[in-house]
């Protein structure tokens, strides 16, 4: 019996082992990122902002910047692991606070994209998956449209067709249900093209299989063997993605939230590139990071919910 | 670790992991009508890109206050912006623009990625390690957020822009050099040319780099796609040529006041980007189709 649960023992190490790995790169990425940039560190900082010499002697303490750059990194490294992601001197708070006040839009928005985006797919998916060939190549060619147009300009044009020409939907910072309709569409939009085409096509050969075979021949109805037999192992491949998703609606916030004056992440983000408030944009890379490892802690605990099978294996 | 950076060679991309991830489906094969517009679109872009006065006549810059937010009509094939230039003639001059970053990101990416591939595979254990763990580690980070941090550091720029796509797309094509590497020097003519005597340098660069050309060719087509996407994302963001650059992505941004006046400011910069992309897309399916067909 020791065999299987040292394999599993092995599993858990791994995967805590890649966690970490990931943050610690997170966090090696920004240093550098900081010591990269020319001019002094203190002044990078600090950025565009003006503050007083006291302030200044204080960031040359805080970071410990009058010391060699491995005590620097060390410094560095230990504030990041006490959960001080440092100070924005524009926005005069800390980083954690700015982050803090801006995460809760943004992830109403990812969240909503994100349910969004499976439901629609896997509707699409079990409608269209072994049905006419019409049907199929329509889908394909809208699919491959769908990966190649860039979120921003679905934005703008959702933005100038439902909101502008037919007023549907207010045009910025619209509060509420209404407001969020449009960015999750666009947020929402290529993940569910890129998934649709997934999922038909695990879908097509789950079909295949001797127990959709069985079901057939006990006399149950083609949508009762899509339903009940063939969606679990559709949903496979999309929750594999789920974390490289989760990154990619991240990384579309920037764009999306700006076109729709919304608060977030995205905005914030934004504003700290074009002000070069490195410390902000240092803060969202960590933020994201621990995301990633989060969410992709939850979708190996998902992957047992799903495949009955996966638990005795591992 | 359960990710899309296991599942496809290059994380970041929407197309290429759509179609890695399921390993056994293919692709949907596009007619061959599809694939011959596609061919022909890009022909079209690239002569655009190349000699942009063979294909709009007049000039990107040309502002007339008088012309300015003409609907499309005879005078102005795709109408005028809020300064009175033909948009038209912004799309064919913005072509060289709007290519350049992707290109660009993609040729640096594909030659940083083959020379870490190849430090990974041929260096040794410990070097293969320490590589490809930086490059889990930058499959593993939000790709966009990873570019605009890079461009906080060295400001906005084209060259800087194609410095950022270039840093989050490299590991991609490392890994998959890497992984062609592995394969290639344990085939029979690497083995006979070593025992041939052949220096290692000239292995690599007459039978590894040759045989692991095909597929990491294939990649770069589809990944060009992606990469103009991110161009255009970042120049929409005012990040990346500045204006008055014909630059699609920077021509929407520039346009942005005047989307509830000017649908067409809002819809044929955008409608450039897709197509151009969509079209990318199409032919790099079908050069992909190609290859595997020739090899299994």
């Amino acid at each position: 019996m020791s065999g299987p649960r040292r394999r599993t023992g092995r599993l858990v190490l791994t995967r805590v082992g890649t966690s970490v790995l990931v943050l610690w790169g997170a966090v090696t990425v920004s240093f550098t990122a900081l010591h990269l940039t020319p001019g002094n560190v203190a002044d990078v900082l600090i950025g565009s902002s003006t503050v007083t010499p006291e302030v200044r002697a204080q960031i040359i303490a805080d970071y410990g910047l009058d010391r060699p750059l491995l005590t620097q990194y060390a410094t560095y490294l230990g504030r990041v692991l006490r959960g001080d992601l440092g100070q924005s001197y524009q926005l005069h708070e800390s980083v954690a606070a700015a982050i803090g006040a801006q995460l809760g839009a943004s992830v109403q928005l990812t969240l909503s994209a994100l349910v969004l985006a499976v439901v629609a797919s896997t509707t699409l998916a079990l409608l269209t998956a072994r049905r006419a060939r019409w049907i199929r190549g329509l889908s394909s060619g809208l699919e491959l449209v769908g990966v190649s147009i860039p979120t921003f300009w679905t934005a703008i044009l959702l933005l100038t067709v439902f909101s502008f020409q037919l007023g549907w939907f207010p045009a910025a910072g619209g509060e509420g249900f209404a407001g969020l309709v449009l960015p999750v569409i666009a947020v929402a939009l290529p993940v569910t093209t890129m998934l649709t085409q997934m999922m038909r096509e695990s879908l097509e050969l789950v079909l295949d299989e001797p127990f959709v075979l069985t079901a057939r021949a006990r006399g149950m109805p083609d949508l009762g063997v899509r339903l009940r037999h063939a969606l679990r192992h559709t949903l496979v491949p999309a929750v594999t993605l789920i974390g490289w998703i989760v990154g990619l609606l991240l990384g579309s916030m920037v764009p999306v939230e700006q076109i729709f004056s919304r608060q977030g992440i995205g905005q914030l983000t934004l504003g700290a590139v074009t002000g070069k408030d490195l410390p902000v944009v240092m803060g969202v890379v960590l933020v994201t990071a621990v995301l990633y490892v989060v969410v992709n802690i939850l979708v190996d605990l998902l992957y047992l919910v799903i495949d009955p099978r996966l638990r005795g294996a591992r | 670790m359960t990710s899309a950076a296991d599942a496809s060679p290059l994380g970041g991309a929407p197309v290429t992991t759509a179609v890695i991830a399921i390993g056994t489906g293919r692709p949907r094969r596009i007619p061959r009508p599809g694939v011959w517009a596609a061919a022909l679109f890009l022909a079209l872009v690239a002569l655009a890109a190349v000699a942009p006065g063979l294909v709009a006549s007049g000039t990107p810059d040309a502002a007339d206050a008088a012309d300015a937010l003409q609907a499309p009509g005879a005078a102005h094939l795709l109408g005028t912006d809020a300064n009175g230039r033909d948009l038209f003639a912004r799309i064919v001059f913005g072509a060289a623009p709007s290519l350049l970053s992707g290109l660009g990101a993609t040729a640096v990416a594909v030659t940083a990625g083959t020379a870490l591939g190849l430090l990974a595979a041929l260096g040794g254990r410990v070097l293969d390690q320490v590589v490809m763990r930086l490059v889990e580690v930058l499959l593993a980070l939000p790709t966009l957020l990873l570019a605009l941090l890079v461009i906080t550091v060295t400001g906005p720029g084209t060259a800087n822009v194609i410095l950022a796509i270039a840093l989050y797309t490299a590991p991609g094509y490392a890994r998959l050099v890497r992984a062609q590497t592995m394969v290639i020097r344990r085939t029979g003519y690497v083995e006979a040319a070593t025992s041939l005597g052949l220096t290692r340098g000239r292995i690599i660069a007459r039978h590894v780099l040759p045989n692991a050309f095909a597929p990491l060719l294939v990649l770069a087509t589809i990944e060009v796609g992606t990469a103009l996407v991110a161009a255009a994302s970042l120049s929409y963001l005012g990040l990346g040529p500045q204006p008055p650059a014909p630059e699609w992505g920077a021509m929407l941004s520039g346009g942005r006041d005047y989307f509830s006046v000017a649908w067409w400011i809002a819809v044929f910069p955008g409608v450039a980007i897709t197509l151009t992309v969509l079209s990318i897309t199409v032919v790099g399916r079908h050069l992909r189709r190609l290859v595997e067909g020739r090899t299994s």
